[in-house]
C-alpha cells in the first residue's frame, strides 16, 4: 500500500512515515499544498493523509482541487479543529474520513486501510484467493491455514496482486508499491521478491505474462 | 431625564403653556384698552347729550335731586352703569340720575377725571355750559369696568382650560406614534441572538436616527471582525498545540511498538525535538499573555543595549557555532532607559528568528540603525515574501519559508514588546542579498 502524507509538522510527518511504514505501507511525505498537487499528479497512491492547515494554504483547497480533476484517491483528513461543522465541511468537500489531532497511530493505520480497501471495491478486511489469505491489519498471511512467513515487501507485492487477481500488474506498478521517492530501487528487486514468494506459496500461484507483468493464477473451480 | 418621550412631552407642554399665557396677557391688555376707549367715548357722548338737554339755569326740575338722593349704588350688574349729575356753576346739585352719589363726581374742571367716592373709583367726564350756567358730569365705576374686562377674558379662557388636557393627551400619543420607528429598532435589537451581527435595516428607520443606526451597524462590523479574528487565532492555536501533541503521541507509539532499536531510538529523538519546540511554544504563549496584560511597563532600568544583546546572544549560542553573530561595538555606547524584561523579550525573539533562518556558516549581525535612533538585526535567510510582510506580525502566521522550530509567535511578540516600550518595529528584506532586516526604532529621548 502506498500512502501520501501531506503534513507540515516535521515530527508528526516523520512519525506518520515511520508508523505507517511499520504497518506495511510505503509512505511519501510532502509539506505544502503545491508539493501535494505535484505528487498526486505524477504518482498513484492508495490513500492520502491530508493535514488541514498547511503553510501555503488550506488542505480543504487541495482536497477540492484534486477532486475537481477527477482523482478518486481515498483521502483522510487530519485536523486540529474538531467542531462538527468542520468535519462536515471536510467530508462534503470530498474527504473519505476524518481524524482529529492528536490521534492513535493504530487507529489512523486502520482507517487508512479501510478507506484504501473500499477504494478497491472490497468490504472484507482480508484478501483471499486460492486458499491464500492476507490480513493487512496484522500483516499476516496463511496458505490453506498454514502461516506463511512473508517479508514486508513480499506482503506488499502479494496484496497488490491479490486485490485484483485477474489483473496483470506491471513491474513498474509493483515497484511503485514498494518504494517511496527517497528510496533506492534495486533493478531486479521485483523479480527477486516474486521468486521468493513463489518459493513460499507455490510456483504456479503467480503467473508471468511475458512483456506485461504478473498476475495470480485463476481461481480453482 | 431618561425617557425621550417624557422629555419631549414636558418641553412641548411647557412651550405650549407659555405661548398660551402670553396670548392671554396680550388679549387682556388689548381688551382692556379697547373697552376703556369705548366706555370713555360713551361717557363723553352721554355728558354732551345731557348737557344739550338741560334747560338754562338748572331747569330740569330741582326736585329730582331730592327724589333720587336715596338711590343705592348697584355693583355686580351691568345695569345703571352710568351716573349723571347736573350742577349749577355756583355749586348746587341741580339734578342727578338714579344711583348717582350725592357727592360731586369730579372737581370743578372740564374733561376726564377720576375720583374715589365711598371707596369706589369713578371715571368721570364733565361738560360746562357757561351760557346755561350748568356743569354736567357723567361717570361710571372703574370696578365695573374691571369686572367687564375680566368677564370677557374669562369667557375666552374657559374653553382653553378644557382644551389643555386634550392637547396634552394629543401630544403624548403623537409622540408615541412619532417614536415608534425607534421602538421598532430597539425591539429588533432586543430579540437578536448574541452572535447575530447582521446590519440593522436602516430603510425603515427615520432619517433622524440613521446616524445612530449607521454607528451601530459599523460597531457590528467591528465586533464581527474582532470575533472572526479571535476564532481564527483560536483555530491556529488549536492547530499549533495539537499538532505537536499528535507528533509526540505518534512517536511514542512507534517507540513502544517498534521491534528494532534504531527505529525506537529515532522515535525517541523525534520526541525530544518536539518537546523542545513545544516548550518554546509554551514559553512564547506565556510571553504573549504577559505582554497582553501589560503589567510591567512602569518599571524602568538604565541599559547598555550592546551589553544586553551580547548576553542574549551568549545564551542562545547555536550548537556547533556554525552561525557567527556580529555585534557592532557602537551598540555598547547606546544606552537607554526602558523596561529591561520587555526589551529582552523583543531582542531575544528577533535573535532567535534570525538564527533560525540563517543557513549554516551564515552571519547574524546587530548594529545601530543608520540614523542612530534604534537597533537592527540582519540575517542571511530567505527573507519574507513581499506578500507575506503585512501578515507576519499576526499570531501563529507562518510563512512559506518557515523554520522547523518556528511557532508563528516570535515576531508577534517582538511587535507587541516594542510597542509596549513605545518603539516601532520595521521589517524589510535586505537590498544587498537575501535576508531579513528587522529594526527597532526607539522613542526619541525624553
Amino acid at each position: 500500500m502506498r500512502i501520501l502524507i501531506v503534513e507540515d509538522d516535521p515530527v508528526l510527518s516523520n512519525g506518520l512515515k515511520v508508523g505507517l511504514g511499520l504497518s506495511g505501507a510505503t509512505v511519501d511525505t510532502v509539506a505544502t499544498c503545491a508539493d501535494a498537487y505535484a505528487a498526486l499528479a505524477t504518482s498513484t497512491f492508495d490513500a492520502v493523509v491530508l493535514d488541514l492547515m498547511l503553510p501555503d494554504g488550506s488542505g480543504l483547497d487541495v482536497l477540492a482541487g484534486i477532486r475537481k480533476t477527477g482523482n478518486k484517491t481515498p483521502i483522510l483528513l487530519l485536523t486540529a479543529l474538531d467542531e462538527v461543522s468542520d468535519r462536515i465541511k471536510g467530508l462534503d468537500t470530498g474527504a473519505d474520513d476524518y481524524l482529529g489531532k492528536p490521534f492513535d497511530l493504530d487507529e489512523l493505520a486502520a482507517r487508512v486501510r479501510a478507506v484504501a480497501r473500499r477504494q478497491t471495491g472490497r468490504a472484507a478486511p482480508c484478501l483471499a484467493h486460492n486458499g491464500i489469505v492476507l490480513d493487512p491489519a496484522t500483516l499476516t498471511a496463511t496458505a490453506n491455514d498454514v502461516p506463511l512467513n512473508l517479508s514486508r515487501r513480499e506482503f506488499a507485492i502479494l496484496s497488490a496482486l491479490m486485490e485484483h487477481p485477474e489483473m496483470v500488474r506491471s513491474k513498474d506498478d509493483l515497484e511503485s508499491r514498494l518504494y517511496g521517492w527517497q528510496e533506492e530501487v534495486e533493478s531486479n528487486a521485483v523479480e527477486v521478491h516474486i521468486h521468493n514468494l513463489r518459493h513460499k506459496i507455490g510456483r504456479d500461484m503467480i503467473e508471468t505474462v511475458r512483456g506485461h507483468g504478473y498476475r495470480m493464477k485463476a481461481a480453482d473451480q | 431625564m431618561t425617557s425621550l418621550r417624557t422629555r419631549l412631552f414636558v418641553i412641548l407642554v411647557a412651550a405650549t403653556g407659555l405661548i398660551w399665557l402670553c396670548a392671554v396677557a396680550w388679549i387682556y391688555l388689548q381688551t382692556k384698552n379697547e373697552v376703556e376707549h369705548v366706555l370713555d367715548t360713551r361717557l363723553q357722548e352721554a355728558a354732551r347729550m345731557v348737557s344739550s338737554l338741560v334747560s338754562g339755569s338748572g331747569g330740569v326740575g330741582s326736585n329730582s335731586a331730592q327724589s333720587n338722593s336715596a338711590a343705592l349704588p348697584e355693583m355686580a350688574s351691568y345695569e345703571r352703569q352710568l351716573s349723571c349729575q347736573v350742577w349749577s356753576i355756583d355749586g348746587r346739585l341741580v339734578a342727578r340720575s338714579s344711583g348717582a352719589p350725592d357727592e360731586k363726581l369730579s372737581p370743578d374742571s372740564e374733561g376726564f377725571s377720576e375720583r374715589t367716592i365711598n371707596g369706589e373709583t369713578w371715571r368721570v367726564f364733565a361738560v360746562e355750559d357757561a351760557t346755561k350756567g350748568t356743569r354736567v358730569m357723567v361717570g361710571d365705576r372703574l370696578g365695573l369696568r374691571e369686572h367687564l374686562i375680566t368677564d370677557l377674558v374669562l369667557g375666552l379662557l374657559a374653553p382653553t382650560l378644557l382644551i389643555i388636557p386634550l392637547l396634552g393627551l394629543l401630544i403624548w400619543t403623537s409622540l408615541g406614534r412619532g417614536l415608534r420607528p425607534l421602538q421598532a429598532v430597539a425591539d429588533e435589537l432586543q430579540q437578536r441572538d448574541a452572535d447575530d451581527m447582521r446590519a440593522i435595516n436602516a430603510a425603515h428607520a427615520p432619517k433622524e436616527i440613521h446616524p445612530v443606526v449607521d454607528a451601530i451597524n459599523k460597531l457590528f462590523i467591528k465586533v464581527d471582525t474582532a470575533r472572526r479574528h479571535e476564532r481564527e487565532v483560536s483555530a491556529f492555536a488549536a492547530h499549533e498545540l495539537r499538532t505537536p501533541l499528535a507528533g509526540l503521541k505518534t512517536q511514542a507509539q512507534i517507540a513502544l511498538s517498534a521491534a528494532d532499536n534504531a527505529t525506537k531510538e529515532g522515535a525517541l529523538r523525534q520526541i525530544l525535538v518536539s518537546v523542545d519546540r513545544t516548550s518554546r511554544l509554551v514559553r512564547q504563549l506565556l510571553a504573549i499573555t504577559k505582554l497582553d496584560a501589560g503589567s510591567e511597563t512602569e518599571h524602568r532600568d538604565n541599559l547598555i543595549v550592546g551589553q544586553l544583546i551580547g548576553e542574549i546572544a551568549d545564551l542562545l549560542k547555536p550548537e556547533g557555532g556554525s552561525i557567527s553573530v556580529e555585534i557592532d561595538p557602537k551598540l555598547h555606547h547606546l544606552s537607554l532607559r526602558t523596561n529591561r524584561d520587555i526589551l529582552t523579550l523583543a531582542i531575544r525573539n528577533l535573535h532567535e528568528n534570525a538564527l533560525q533562518h540563517t543557513p549554516e556558516g551564515g552571519t547574524v549581525s546587530w548594529r545601530v540603525t543608520p540614523d542612530g535612533g534604534g537597533i537592527e538585526v540582519q540575517d542571511e535567510g530567505p527573507g519574507i515574501a513581499d506578500a507575506e510582510l503585512p501578515l507576519v506580525l499576526q499570531r501563529f502566521f507562518r510563512g512559506q519559508h518557515k523554520s522547523a522550530s518556528g511557532t508563528g509567535l516570535g515576531l508577534t511578540i517582538v511587535d507587541a514588546a516594542v510597542k509596549q516600550v513605545g518603539g516601532t518595529l520595521t521589517l524589510t528584506n535586505r537590498p544587498d542579498r537575501s535576508g531579513l532586516r528587522a529594526a527597532i526604532i526607539f522613542p526619541s529621548a525624553e
